[in-house]
């Protein structure tokens, strides 16, 4: 597979030390994230690992009613399409593949995988599906409380379409241990995808809450979104600044027995790896830096410390780990309805006065022709308050184009749709100029989260044959 | 003693992310900057009036070896990724609408890079 136009003139092979060191690349931060940087780290990096993270939280609760309707094989197919382009170098110089998009059919996408493995030449390659985080028949809904509510899982009875823990490093060891060369897992805590090889290769006990064990999670956590360690979401266009975003290179770290780690990304890529991107990454999401809950230990983060020890090229470490969680995170997936949006365009004198008129002609029909409540819609002005509807500046200049959107939630798709219709008949029948209206309606899966108790979670490994 | 008025944008940079219905975002001194004033001047009710929420609805923890701190706006993401009718449902833009926050900066004398308010 060749990527003419973004492809990195550096070639150079990049070896390390395998007897000291274990080196682990990410391949994919998320399951629409670009194909070719994995590649190349596949191709010159010379890993010991890669993993591809690809299961955000609604995924898979999507993956599940998927499933369940044939609608879908339950897990992300464009992993097959990852690892077209990386298996067989990966392999070839003795490394392995770890990915989470097996979603909701893990022992499925392992078959696919297999399959691909054959067409490619590795005909009796280990491939290990890792299960068992699929708990929806051992959820009691009067007792698990809904995180963040005084709820329980009891309000959404009849709703609930997917119940997934997020399960730690163990499955992924124990499937590496079995002789797996590619593993191929559900709902795992993003950072176990990687904690799992380093736990094999250097014989960490993921029980003990050892500062090995805490700094292989940092690993995982830095590079879980893959860019977004090395300048992607990080350029804010004239203070920081980042190279080559075009040809962005994801990071890999290689990483010693006692977890310190050094991370950084192939020459010739295009991006950034400082101090900077890195306290962006360490602290993306983290809601308390000192207790951030993971199913292989609750971590403290404030005592990392980062050092740029060359050019984009940095060490951390400093992780700890306080306790180890006696629960683990369910996300429950709650059938949701369906979720309307429909937009037009005006441009000009008095376009913010014509998307607002449209939008009054809109609410006015909902109600009084299609007898539904005020209350399922919503309006935006794109260009003015779109991103940020709470927020109130004061007047500013009048706009040179204006975008009205329109939302509706509703329980049937054939409600859904009377917004899209309505928003096209303003071509003829609404405000002057008018233009680019487009429409969709789609299916809404809510996710909220629970706790279980660990004991009730086992996870499975079955390699093929 | 002189107070001015500063842009966040001028003083830090940030990320934000999401879980469930929160936003998370964070921010960072640049190098230059004195981060103890930025925690002193970042109350959480400037933050909370910021995104038009209850100040309870509004938490930050500061991570002095990092120069930085977290933020976590709960319940301002119109239900989350999965349901919210926005058109940036994660609240990635978010970040950009926290850098818009002017805080009153006491400076000890003339501040080259700020007008008096």
């Amino acid at each position: 597979m060749t990527h003419q136009g973004v492809a990195t003139a550096d070639q150079t092979p990049v070896t390390h030390d395998r007897s000291t060191t274990y080196r682990i690349a990410v391949g994919a931060g998320f399951a629409g994230d670009r194909y070719e940087p994995a590649e190349d780290l596949a191709r010159r990096g010379d890993l010991d690992a890669l993993v591809f993270e690809c299961l955000a939280e609604r995924t898979i609760a999507l993956a599940q009613q998927g499933l369940r309707r044939g609608t879908s094989a339950g897990y992300d197919p464009r992993i097959l399409r990852r690892l077209r382009g990386s298996l067989v170098p990966v392999i070839g110089s003795g490394g392995l593949i770890v990915t989470n998009a097996g979603a909701a059919n893990p022992h499925g996408a392992a078959l696919a995988v297999r399959d691909l493995a054959r067409e490619l030449g590795l005909a009796d390659l280990p491939v290990a599906a890792v299960t068992g985080d699929d708990v929806l028949d051992r959820l009691v809904l009067d007792d698990c409380q809904v995180l963040g509510t005084d709820l329980t899982l009891d309000r959404y009875r009849g709703r609930i379409v997917s119940a997934n823990a997020y399960t730690g490093a163990a499955g992924i060891a124990d499937a590496i241990r079995a002789g797996a060369r590619i593993v191929l897992a559900g709902r795992t805590a993003d950072a176990a995808l990687f904690l799992g090889p380093l736990a094999v290769r250097f014989g960490w006990d993921l029980a003990a809450g050892t500062d090995p064990v805490a700094n292989g999670l940092l690993v995982g956590h830095l590079l879980e979104c893959a860019g977004q360690l090395t300048g992607g979401y990080f350029a804010d266009g004239p203070r920081k600044t980042v190279p080559d975003l075009a040809r962005l290179g994801f990071p890999y770290a290689d990483v010693e027995a006692d977890g310190s780690a050094v991370y950084r990304k192939l020459p010739g890529t295009g991006g950034r790896l400082d101090t900077l991107t890195v306290v962006e990454q360490l602290l993306y999401e983290i809601e308390d830096p000192h207790r951030y809950v993971t199913p292989d230990g609750v971590l403290d983060l404030s005592g990392v410390t980062i050092d740029e020890v060359g050019a984009d090229e940095i060490t951390a470490h400093g992780a700890t780990i306080t306790s180890q969680p006696e629960q683990l995170k369910v996300s429950v997936g709650i059938d949701d309805g369906f979720l309307a949006s429909a937009e037009i365009v005006y441009a000009g004198t008095g376009c913010r006065a014509r998307a607002e008129l449209a939008a009054r002609i809109i609410a006015e029909r909902w109600a009084e022709v299609h007898h539904r409540p005020a209350g399922e819609l919503t309006f935006d002005l794109v260009g003015l308050s779109s991103a940020r509807p709470f927020w109130q500046p004061g007047d500013g200049p009048e706009p040179l184009e204006v975008r009205l959107r329109a939302s509706a939630r509703t329980w049937s798709r054939a409600d859904a749709a009377i917004l899209g219709e309505e928003m096209e008949a303003l071509y003829t029948n609404g405000p002057a100029g008018g233009g680019g209206v487009t429409a969709q309606v789609r299916e809404t899966v809510g996710v909220v989260s629970t706790l279980i108790p660990r004991s009730l979670v086992q996870t499975k490994v079955e390699v093929l044959a | 003693m002189t107070v001015v008025t500063r842009r966040l944008w001028d003083i830090a940079h940030a990320r934000a992310g999401d879980k469930g219905d929160s936003s998370i975002l964070l921010l960072r001194t640049y190098p230059g900057e004195d981060f103890g004033t930025l925690v002193a001047v970042l109350t959480v009710a400037r933050v909370a009036e910021h995104f038009q929420v209850p100040a309870d609805a509004v938490s930050i923890t500061p991570v002095p070896r990092l120069s930085a701190l977290t933020l976590v706006v709960r319940g301002g993401l119109a239900g989350g990724v999965t349901r919210s009718p926005r058109v940036d449902p994660h609240g990635k833009t978010l970040s950009g609408h926290l850098l818009d926050l002017r805080v009153p900066w006491p400076v000890s004398d003339r501040h080259p890079d700020v007008e008096a308010s």
